[in-house]
């Protein structure tokens, strides 16, 4: 069973808030959840190698060069910020 | 003359001989949207203006003789977690109520330069993460064969919208079998293409090893038009792949099918087996020979899944943070104004996801956590592996699997919702699907009362064309 300070470690790097009886509600699932994933145990896994991707997949690169976009877009994007002074997106002070 | 109910062929035939236009028909599903969406409620979004001046641009190509596409004129609907340009894309969250989308993703730039009428966007459990659509943040979506049911999920708007002719198609997306599952609970063919078949740019991230976007139709013949015209290499998208497979004629008698006997377990509805059952039999009597096969792995699906999926998904949805882009405490005057960023953070993602995202958002972060990822995530990733395996040993016996897609038919809104495990026991026939990044369809193939019963059809990475012929050989025979 997982414990309730590992809940609220847990919900804090997930950056998510929960409220004291989330935590309870939340513990009670995660268990159910991580119960029955205790099941993967069942298998022999040494000498296999992990899966990813099912397609092979390689790094992409290309260059790094300005795409431009229109004034428009440019505007929505700046326009969709919840908090936002003139063209600049506004974020609490961190220190 | 009702136009709703023909197939895209008999649509494209008519419009070119002009027995009717592009309006007229748009106009009739817009009607027929208006009269069935107060019991079903499958739209988010209606895209009404946008599509009646659509239909009237294809009406004066077809006017001054222009050739046409196939999909010309054709009203489709999107799930609304993929990107339509300036028309609002929520993908089921709070946090994303007001969100417009500033681009089109791949599939819909190509949809929209065949010419395609976007009638609206359709609901989804929130990020596609569930099996209901009861998880959507604007409430669920009714079975149109019984309105007391669920229509499946996540793509359940999608599968709805189809089966209650509101559309003549729908793009959906399957991670865990969000296409399928939906399409079998409504009756109607939906294909999750191979992953990287379709490119996934302008799809809302859940999962990113697993998320394929596909069709859902009335006919399977439909479902090969819409594919061939959504798939395809994009440099938006680096998994993206050209199949280089040929579309071959299939010859009924050589072709192999393969019943494996781990799908058909304690579990699952006795009258949904009896359907598959003879839905196999209706190949035998054609002459198709059918070979007993072993996924042994096969019950190891589902957990490995349920670590793989929220692992990526807590990482794609980091990005929701209240700073960039929608819901955020930090405009909200009715709550006491935070001073750190951190609160914001917190706070805003507390209040934008639900229930169920924010679970798998927890079960992610703390399988991905220092100590704990060998003992999750690498072991998953390893069992997945061996699923993997499983199918490519599969497939050298056999040239395509079949399976029920979903252990019983559509439950009861309210069924399952307050029970997480239970409801993630709905795709345990579709989840490998996506691990193996495998090609599968569902194909109506019954009913128990009114309710459909899907057959799966499963094929080799790439061979969608194949998987389609042969659902076509049943739905012809049916």
């Amino acid at each position: 069973m997982i414990t309730l300070d590992q809940i609220k470690h847990i919900a804090k790097l997930a950056r998510l808030g929960l409220r004291e009886d989330e935590i309870i509600k939340f513990q009670k699932d995660l268990s159910l959840i991580l119960d029955y994933i205790e099941k993967l145990k069942e298998i022999d896994i040494s000498n296999i190698e992990p899966t990813s991707h099912s397609i092979k997949v390689e790094n992409v690169i290309r260059k790094d060069e300005l795409k431009d976009e229109d004034i428009e877009t440019k505007n929505q994007l700046i326009e969709m910020a919840p908090n936002k002074k003139n063209r600049y997106i506004k974020v609490r002070s961190i220190l | 003359m009702e136009l709703t109910g023909l197939t895209i062929k008999n649509i494209h035939e008519g419009i070119k001989r002009k027995d009717f236009s592009v309006l007229e028909l748009t106009q009739q599903y817009l009607k027929k949207i208006e009269e069935n969406e107060k019991n079903i409620k499958a739209f988010l979004t209606l895209n009404s203006e946008n599509a009646l001046s659509q239909a009237k641009i294809i009406d004066e190509r077809i006017r001054k003789n222009e050739k046409i596409s196939i999909l010309a004129g054709i009203p489709c609907a999107i799930k609304d977690n993929i990107l339509v340009k300036g028309v609002r894309c929520t993908a089921g969250s709070k946090i994303l109520e007001n969100y417009v989308a500033p681009y089109d993703a791949t599939v819909i730039k190509k949809l929209k330069s065949e010419g395609c009428v976007i009638l609206g966007k359709t609901n989804l459990d929130e990020f596609a993460m569930g099996s209901s659509t009861e998880n959507s943040a604007f409430g669920p979506t009714k079975n149109p064969h019984d309105i007391t049911r669920v229509p499946g999920g996540s793509s359940g708007g999608s599968a709805a919208a189809v089966a209650a002719e509101m559309c003549l198609f729908s793009l959906g997306s399957d991670t865990g079998g969000s296409i399928r599952q939906p399409a079998s609970f409504c009756g109607v063919v939906g294909l999750k293409p191979t992953y990287g078949a379709v490119s996934r740019y302008g799809l809302i991230a859940f999962a990113s090893s697993l998320d394929q976007i596909g069709p859902i139709t009335k006919t399977v013949e439909d479902t090969e038009i819409v594919f061939e015209a959504i798939k395809g290499k994009d440099l938006l998208d680096s998994t993206s792949v050209e199949s280089e497979i040929e579309n071959q004629k299939l010859k009924i008698e050589n072709l192999r099918i393969g019943v494996p006997k781990e799908y058909f377990i304690k579990g699952i509805d006795k009258g949904v087996e009896k359907i598959i059952r003879l839905a196999i039999k209706k190949y035998t009597d054609l002459g198709v020979k059918i070979e007993e096969i072993n996924l042994p792995h096969a019950e190891y699906a589902l957990p490995c899944y349920y670590i793989i999926a929220p692992s990526e998904a807590s990482a794609n949805l980091a990005r929701y943070d209240g700073i960039k882009y929608g819901y955020s405490i930090s405009n909200n005057p009715t709550i006491q104004q935070s001073n750190n960023l951190i609160d914001v953070y917190l706070e805003s993602r507390e209040d934008g996801f639900g229930d169920e995202v924010r679970r798998r958002i927890m079960l992610g972060t703390y399988a991905l956590s220092a100590g704990y990822y060998d003992a999750y995530y690498l072991r998953a990733q390893k069992v997945r592996t061996l699923i993997k395996e499983d199918f490519e040993l599969a497939f050298k016996k056999v040239d395509v699997i079949l399976t029920p897609v979903t252990p019983t038919v559509a439950f009861k809104i309210g069924e399952k919702i307050s029970d997480p495990l239970q409801m993630y026991l709905s795709d345990i026939f579709t989840v490998s699907v996506n691990l193996a990044g495998l090609p599968a369809v569902s194909l109506p193939c019954g009913k128990i009362g009114n309710l459909p019963v899907g057959l799966q059809i499963i094929g080799k990475p790439f061979h969608e064309f194949e998987i389609l012929e042969i659902a076509k050989i049943f739905e012809e025979n049916n």
